[in-house]
C-alpha cells in the first residue's frame, strides 16, 4: 500500500490529538502545556506540507514557515512568562494563574 | 517501497514520542521526546520533499527551542513528584475529548474531498527543475515578501516582550555608570593638606 496524502494527514491528526490531550491532562505543569501547544503547531505544519507535496504548491511550505516562526516567538514569550510567574509563586501550577491579574 | 517503510518508521517514533512527551513524569524526559518528536516530523519532511522546512526544524526547534525549554525545566527548582498530581483524575476527561476529537478529525477525513479546481487555484506552483531551496527562496523574497517582513515583526516583538519580562533591576547591585565618570572633576576627587611634619593626617 503506497503511502500518500490520507496517511500524512492521519500522523498529523494524531499529533493533534495527543497535544490535546496533553493540555487536558496536565494540569501541574505549564512547561509540558507549552510543549502541547508545540505538538499542535508541529501537526498543523505537516498538515500543510503534505498538502503542499500533494497539490504542487509551494504556499503551503510558505506558511509553514510562518507557523514556525510563531511557533518559536509562542515558546520565548511563554518560557519568560513561566519565569516570571516561578518567579511571583515558587510553583508552575496552572491552578493559580487566574492569580495573576493586576 | 524504502520509502513506504521510510515513512511508518518516523511516523511511528513521531506518534510515540509525542505521547512519550505528554506522560513522561519528568519534564527533561519531556523535553528529550519533544527532540525526537521534532526529529521524527523533520523525516516526514524530507519524504515530503520540502527539505528546507526540514532543516529549518531541526535549526530551530532542536537547535534553539528545545534547548531553551530544557534551560527552563533545569533553572527552575520544582517539586517534580507534585508535578503529576491529578493526572489521574484528569484523565478520563482528557482521553474522553481526545476520542471525540481524533472521531471528529477521522469524519473530517472520510467525508472531505478536493475541489475541482484545486490545481487552478494554486497560488506558487513548485516550479520545474529548480530544488526546494531555490524554489522557496524566490517565492519567499518575491511573491511574499511582506509575509516575510511580518515574520521578523513577529520574532522583533517576542525578543522585545521576553527580555521586557524577564529582566530586573535587583537593588544593592553596582553598576557603571558612565555620566557619572565622565562628569566627575578635579574638586569631587583631590583634596590638599597641609600636613604637619609627625602628626600625620590626623583625622
Amino acid at each position: 500500500m503506497d503511502v500518500g496524502l490520507g496517511h500524512y494527514l492521519a500522523v498529523a491528526g494524531v499529533l493533534f490529538t495527543i497535544g490535546v490531550f496533553g493540555i487536558f491532562v496536565n494540569r501541574k505543569n505549564v512547561i509540558i502545556l507549552l510543549m502541547s501547544v508545540e505538538l499542535i503547531l508541529l501537526s498543523v505544519n505537516i498538515n500543510l506540507v503534505a498538502f503542499s507535496a500533494h497539490l504542487g504548491d509551494l504556499a503551503g511550505q510558505v506558511f509553514a514557515l510562518f507557523v514556525l516562526t510563531v511557533a518559536a516567538a509562542e515558546a520565548a514569550v511563554g518560557l519568560a512568562i513561566l519565569v516570571v510567574y516561578f518567579r511571583n509563586r515558587g510553583d508552575i501550577s496552572v491552578e493559580g494563574v487566574n492569580l495573576m491579574k493586576g | 517501497m524504502l520509502a513506504n517503510l521510510a515513512f511508518w518508521a518516523f511516523s511511528g517514533v513521531a506518534i510515540l514520542s509525542a505521547l512519550m512527551v505528554v506522560i513522561a513524569r519528568n519534564p527533561v524526559r519531556s523535553v528529550l521526546f519533544l527532540i525526537l518528536a521534532f526529529f521524527s516530523a523533520a523525516g516526514l519532511f524530507v519524504l515530503l520533499g520540502a527539505e528546507f522546512l526540514a532543516m529549518l526544524l531541526i535549526v530551530v526547534y532542536v537547535g534553539a527551542v528545545a534547548v531553551l525549554f530544557l534551560f527552563v525545566v533545569m533553572m527552575l527548582d520544582v517539586d517534580f513528584t507534585e508535578l503529576k498530581q491529578g493526572f489521574l483524575s484528569y484523565l478520563p476527561l482528557g482521553g474522553l475529548v481526545g476520542i471525540i476529537l481524533a472521531v471528529e478529525l477521522g469524519m473530517i477525513g472520510m467525508t472531505w474531498q478536493a475541489s475541482d479546481q484545486a490545481m487552478a487555484l494554486r497560488d506558487a506552483a513548485i516550479p520545474e527543475g529548480l530544488t526546494n531551496v531555490e524554489a522557496l527562496g524566490l517565492v519567499i523574497y518575491d511573491q511574499y515578501v511582506y509575509f516575510f517582513q511580518a515574520a521578523g515583526l513577529v520574532l522583533l516583538v517576542a525578543m522585545i516582550g521576553a527580555i521586557v519580562l524577564t529582566l530586573r533591576h535587583k537593588p544593592g547591585v553596582r553598576r557603571q555608570s558612565v555620566s557619572a565618570q565622565v562628569a566627575r572633576d578635579r574638586k569631587d576627587a583631590v583634596s590638599m593638606h597641609d600636613i604637619k611634619p609627625g602628626q600625620g593626617i590626623g583625622e
